[in-house]
């Protein structure tokens, strides 16, 4: 069964200007112990997905339609007492994009680990700070650092200590939004595989949101690509990478560059992403798609299943 | 004439002071410094594009800050076609050489004035250098250099300013800047780093074909190694402010023979869900630059470490004429020093 169930959602910055639609029209699914790669270029809408599901969303964010479930409730409709006592954290946590300054630079790490298990659970300082040392060893840090400050540790060891942030309270869940970004490479794998281990360890489900498709290559077993606020393809990591469907999710996967594979030629995707208080009429990518037709400009292509289980948004299928 | 050196930089070193407290100044019995590069020595051909790859920290930028004088070495030898420009005065010989050393820095977001348009943006650098006499001559440079950068039509950006560029257009507009002087060497510090993948390699194309059109040297600074093995002839992998390795990049990437260059390449995750996964195999992270590790540098991470690592530096050796390594597993003491 779905542990958390997305169904046709659609959030709207409101603004001056109009409503700048982020999260247009997306459904999709995590189940129990799967991870899920959420993928697209920046201002795709992916980390207002994500702060949707979490409902911390700015003033001006409206969730216009939609529900999402996780466990059977629905959490658009609920309370902010109950969602801050029961859903966040204790069921659904999240890294935040920028882990080096998510962190308050203040208090000890250890500090901030314990404010967020004596929120949600009743339980002594002492025990707290017992736990948040077992965590920061479970990311790979020395329990003896649990005193330190943020400015003390290096960009690897703060991501890895926000990590253990959001393991505190045992959720089920854990959005991760581009969580090494700012990381090099060495520490970047470093990262990754702490977060693989601890999936197999804690039966976690996790949302990985990253413009970079190969961390979901390493990471995820499904993934979902979003474009101008909506999905335009969804399915198994293997399928996708092997037979992307969807022009944009083929451009996209060539755009990378290789380390090992054959030395080819980069693909690249002419034209800018659109403006989402304007967003193209008919299928939002077309002004940049090569295949683009008359039906594309003007009827907007719906999700069918292609494969099993691989859905695709575009009027060729 | 393509093949002949274009830049050569020999032992090149920048040490950084560190300030200290009034007290500590008085008990401390030397000036720490962070030693950010330290004997530095490569060079550059002539419409070569030459990567230097590493992490953060380990001097890649500095370097390049250096070899324009954007930060004054601390000692070592900057050669531009035969000059050590090192011993050029500043304000005047320096100043009319930058008309020919160009740099694009890493984020657009901050390497543009926010106050200025596009069109004085671009055409600085021209009027800086008196290299046009006319208004009707910077126009027309202007436009051109948008043109050539997919920026069109031209008359739409001109009076625009950079807030209301996305960030890959922000950086068309510091690539016009760089090459409206038309330069001859051309640092590019991590141009597209900042950039969303599917913009990076529009870019990056339109950065080459201006590297062909006007057959410039190019010194690329970047983190990621796949992306140097695609655009680089040849590179230099930095650790901790040292050379490790430097080569052809096919060479490299294919056959590292430094352990960090291998786990450099091991780290970097593939976009194929079939092929191998990530392995880590180097620990901790990249020690502080200020007491770095004696011996070789890499030592404490590296899973070949010897006794003799511990204690003795190994000098960048040749192993064949493509290849410079500094690794004790390499090279004999025999091996000709590079």
């Amino acid at each position: 069964m779905a542990l958390l169930k997305v169904k046709n959602l659609k959030m709207y910055y409101e603004t001056l200007r109009g409503y700048v639609k982020a999260v247009d029209d997306i459904s999709f699914d995590v189940n129990t112990r799967e991870s899920l790669g959420l993928a697209g270029e920046s201002g795709c809408g992916k980390t207002s997905a994500a702060l949707t599901i979490m409902r911390l969303l700015p003033y001006n964010g409206k969730i216009v339609e939609g529900s999402i479930t996780f466990d059977g409730n629905d959490i658009v409709k609920m309370g902010k007492k109950q969602l801050r006592k029961e859903i966040r954290w204790k069921k659904i946590s999240m890294i935040f994009q920028g882990a080096m300054n998510a962190l308050h630079p203040i208090y000890t790490i250890g500090h901030q680990i314990t404010e967020a298990i004596n929120e949600h659970e009743n339980v002594s300082k002492k025990e707290a700070l017992e736990r948040a040392g077992k965590l920061l060893e479970l990311v790979g840090i020395e329990p003896e650092k649990i005193d330190r400050y943020p400015h003390e540790l290096s960009g690897g060891m703060k991501q890895r200590a926000v990590t253990a942030m959001a393991l505190a309270c045992n959720p089920d869940l854990i959005i991760a939004d581009e969580p090494t970004t700012a990381l090099d490479v060495i520490v970047q794998a470093q990262v990754l595989k702490v977060m693989k281990e601890l999936q197999s360890r804690l039966d976690l489900s996790w949302v990985l949101i990253t413009h970079d498709l190969s961390m979901i290559t390493e990471t995820c077993s499904r993934v979902a690509i979003m474009y101008a606020g909506k999905i335009v393809e969804s399915g198994d990591v293997g399928h996708i990478f092997k037979e992307p469907l969807h022009p944009y999710t083929q451009k996209l996967i060539t755009a990378f560059p290789s380390v090992l594979g054959p030395k080819m030629e980069l693909s690249s995707i002419p034209g800018f992403p659109p403006d989402l208080l304007k967003p193209p009429q008919g299928c939002r990518f077309h002004p940049r798609c090569p295949h683009a037709t008359e039906i594309c400009r003007t009827k907007e292509p719906i999700s069918v299943e292609e494969n099993k289980n691989h859905y695709v948004a575009c009027h060729l299928y | 004439m393509k093949g002949d050196v274009c830049l050569e930089i020999r032992d090149l070193v920048k040490y950084f002071p560190i300030k200290l407290g009034f007290f500590k100044t008085l008990t401390a019995r030397e000036n720490p410094y962070v030693h950010a590069v330290d004997g530095v020595s490569f060079k550059i051909k002539k419409e070569e594009i030459f990567g230097l790859v590493g992490e953060s920290g380990c001097g890649k930028t500095t370097t390049g800050r250096c070899l324009l004088r954007l930060v004054e070495p601390t000692s070592g030898e900057v050669i531009f076609n035969g000059t050590d420009i090192l011993s050029l005065s500043l304000e005047d010989e320096m100043r009319r050489l930058r008309r020919k050393m160009q740099i694009i820095f890493q984020d657009p977001y901050e390497s543009l004035n926010p106050r200025m348009s596009i069109y004085d943006i671009i055409a600085e650098p021209l009027r800086i250098q008196k290299v046009t006499k006319t208004e009707e001559e910077v126009r027309e440079r202007v436009t051109e250099q948008l043109d050539s950068l997919d920026m069109t039509p031209p008359e739409e950006f001109l009076y625009r300013f950079p807030h209301e560029l996305s960030g890959g257009q922000r950086q068309r507009i510091a690539i016009a800047r760089a090459y409206v002087l038309r330069p001859e060497l051309l640092v590019a510090d991590e141009p597209v780093s900042m950039l969303d993948a599917s913009i990076r390699s529009e870019v990056l194309k339109l950065m080459l074909s201006l590297q062909k059109k006007f057959h410039t040297s190019v010194l690329y600074i970047t983190h990621d190694i796949a992306l140097a093995r695609h655009l680089c002839d040849r590179m230099a992998v930095m650790y901790l402010g040292k050379i490790v390795e430097m080569g052809s990049t096919s060479d490299i990437v294919q056959k590292p023979l430094h352990p960090y260059t291998e786990a450099l390449i091991a780290a970097v995750p593939i976009p194929d869900p079939t092929a191998r996964r990530i392995e880590v195999v180097i620990k901790g992270e990249v020690p502080s630059a200020i007491n770095p590790p004696k011996g070789c540098r890499f030592n404490t991470r590296c899973s070949h470490a010897m006794e003799i690592c511990r204690k003795k530096e190994p000098p960048l050796v040749m192993i064949d004429e493509k290849r410079h390594v500094a690794c004790h597993l390499h090279g004999g003491p025999e091996a000709p020093k590079a």
